[in-house]
């Protein structure tokens, strides 16, 4: 097990190795195209290695069971896709508000509604950030290769263990169904986080009391003797809900700002060919695979261009996009969908640099080739 | 002073509860426990699990694991708990509207999964916590809020629909007999497999002022009365069956249960 190996492995294959090697323990899931596979492995592979596979009656069932199983311990994990994210948002805002650790992949395809099962599409940018209802901070990331599925898999379990919420891994179907050769990592450098478990006595633990310089209170496992109250209303650190305005006030700022004040940790990215570039794409997923080739076509012919790919969604590496719109004097957001990443990235960096967008909702690719033709014509 | 039931299993900071003068569901929250303590059950190893509305405030009252969850949902997230955690004994307290309207499917899958759970509806046939609404029990005719002109659903036989879904236990009890909620709880909890115990409330402030069945003594007296044991029931002519509440253990059966199926999978390898 301590030699790198190489595998023929697809997008949403690398997503189950990576969970497992996350610690991913149990799965309960709804069939959905273009997610399916993820289901079908965890199914074949957990009871294998002492793990639990359900597949519920639909999508709310499903991420319901696993914020059940995670209150007992385990890391736990859904997968679906559009329709089915739809119906997630509810168990999505109560994983935020009971802070209860867990991964939700969404392999996008075509919308709105049923829309284009088997066709790739990005349109799911905003819905992650604000699909559930009231003011709170998520984290989604989205890989763009095969290799990068699995160690991104492997950072939503680990970023939602130490900040104790859901995390969104967003993929879209042409990077799901993608067959790539990939290098599978020592497994034993591979860095694993566990939810910090209290250590006080079990009178004395209040579920939701944070300690003096951390925002992320400490989580003890149903059935481990720490009896403790959890519910998706606003409550007060001993779990039990309040109607007080000054605890809503704290609790809601520390659910966000326990993400927002973390940026350093939490954001990741790839620079490709910045480091003279005068202009800049942004752009993420399969569409920053394209982005790439288009690069270095542009780069052959003269044009100082490099890519910026967010692998954290949200929150937005604003520093980081602030400070390339102060260096370089257009930005292009080329995207599968009419423009969403972009207002984002317009707010950061609209002020210093020009930026662009390019896209569409029609379940097609965006070619290298369209991309070229769109920097050359700005 | 509070009683020793009450001081062991209660969470007595959380108290008092928030339901109304007169409502029923006081009397079945301590029969449930009454059943635990008789069963001997260690606090740790019990989870309580409730959805949203009157009934589901019932999880914060008491010194278990408990989890007040999303509206429908208590039994998804009792799945999840149940099928990940075997040794813990799991228990979800729902409602009429909570259990048999959003929450149907999971009513349907978890009783056909037979996993070990034990669902106890307190049923007080009306939306309580949201002021009156009629729900998937109010009686055909009855009048709630968003029913002015009198109810034209169907209501549903929730006994029925479990047992028919696949449950192993099932039973109905009123509050006018708590010792008999007690005895209920306590073999569905028993029963390896899903359990399924309707407890007929009464919700004098919405149902019975809507309706004008009286007072909170006035409900309970007509549920005695209109309770009748199912050996008895079989007997009625068909007229004389309308309006009955048959309680008593209604259906028993042994099948696999899906946590203890499962495992067996894990074991083969």
């Amino acid at each position: 097990m301590g030699e790198e190996t190489f595998k023929l492995m697809q997008g949403n294959e690398a997503c189950v190795e990576g969970a497992i090697t996350a610690g991913l323990n149990f799965f309960a899931g709804y069939p959905i195209t273009p997610s399916t596979e993820i289901a079908e492995l965890s199914a074949a592979k957990l009871p294998r290695v002492g793990g639990k596979f359900i597949q519920m009656e639909g999508e709310i069932a499903s991420i319901s069971a696993i914020i059940g199983a995670s209150l007992t311990g385990k890391k736990a994990m859904t997968a679906t896709s559009g329709p089915g994210f739809s119906l997630k948002q509810e168990g999505i805002g109560y994983a935020v508000m009971a802070e209860v650790p867990c991964v939700i992949v969404n392999v996008q395809r075509g919308g709105p509604s049923t829309g284009l099962p088997t066709s790739p599409a990005q349109g799911d940018i905003m819905q992650t950030r604000w699909g559930t209802h009231g003011e709170h901070s998520i984290i989604v990331l989205y890989p763009s290769t095969v290799r990068e599925i699995f160690d991104t898999t492997i950072k939503a379990f680990n970023l939602a263990e130490k900040y104790r919420t859901p995390v969104i891994l967003l993929m879209d179907e042409v990077i799901g169904h993608m067959r790539e050769k990939v290098e599978m990592p020592n497994r034993e450098k591979i860095a694993i986080y566990n939810r910090k478990k209290p250590s006080s006595s079990l009178e004395k633990y209040l579920p939701y009391k944070v300690s003096e310089g951390d925002m992320v209170p400490k989580m003890a496992n149903f059935g481990e003797g720490y009896r403790y109250h959890t519910t998706g209303l606003v409550h007060d650190e001993t779990g039990f809900p309040t109607n007080n305005g000054k605890i809503a006030e704290e609790l809601i700022n520390r659910l966000v700002h326990k993400i927002e004040n973390n940026l350093d940790d939490i954001v990741d990215y790839e620079e490709y060919k910045l480091q003279d570039a005068e202009e800049v794409i942004i752009s993420y997923g399969s569409t920053a695979r394209s982005a790439k080739s288009a690069i270095d076509v542009l780069r052959k012919e003269g044009r100082k261009i490099g890519l910026f790919k967010p692998i954290t969604i949200w929150p937005t590496a604003k520093n980081q996009i602030e400070d390339l719109s102060k260096r370089t004097s257009r930005i292009s957001v080329i995207e599968m969908n009419m423009g969403q990443y972009f207002l984002e990235i317009e707010r950061i960096a609209g002020k210093y640099s020009k930026v662009d967008k390019y896209g569409r909702s029609n379940g097609e690719l965006i070619t290298p080739k369209e991309i070229v033709s769109f920097i050359k014509e700005g | 002073m509070v009683s020793q039931l009450i001081g062991k299993y209660y969470r007595t900071g959380s108290l008092p509860h928030i339901w109304c003068p007169g409502c029923g569901n006081g009397i079945i929250l301590r029969a449930i426990v009454k059943a635990i303590d008789n069963l001997g059950l260690n606090q740790d190893d019990v989870c309580v699990v409730s959805g949203i509305g009157c009934s589901s405030r019932a999880s914060g009252y008491l010194d278990f694991n408990t989890v007040h969850t999303t509206h429908g949902r208590a039994l998804a997230f009792a799945t999840g708990i149940k099928f990940a955690n075997p040794d813990l004994h799991v228990i979800v307290i729902t409602g009429d509207g909570d259990s048999a309207a959003i929450g149907g499917n999971h009513l349907i899958h978890t009783a056909r999964r037979n996993i070990d759970i034990t669902t106890i509806v307190f049923n007080n046939n009306i939306y309580g916590m949201t002021g009156g609404q009629y729900s998937p029990t109010t009686p055909t005719g009855e009048k709630g809020t968003t029913a002015p002109y009198g109810n034209i659903d169907a209501n549903f036989d929730l006994c029925e629909l479990a047992k028919a879904a696949g449950a192993t236990y099932v039973s109905r009890s009123t509050i006018y007999g708590a010792n008999m909620i007690i005895n209920q709880v306590e073999e569905g909890i028993k029963n390896k497999g899903f359990s399924f115990i309707e407890t007929i409330s009464i919700c004098p402030t919405y149902y019975g002022r809507k309706n004008k069945k009286g007072n909170a003594v006035d409900m309970i007296n007509q549920l005695k009365e209109m309770s009748i044991n199912k050996t008895a029931y079989d007997k009625l002519s068909k007229e004389k069956r309308n309006g009955k509440i048959v309680v008593g253990e209604l259906h028993k059966s042994q099948r696999t249960e899906y946590t203890e199926e499962y495992e067996k999978i894990i074991q083969s390898f």
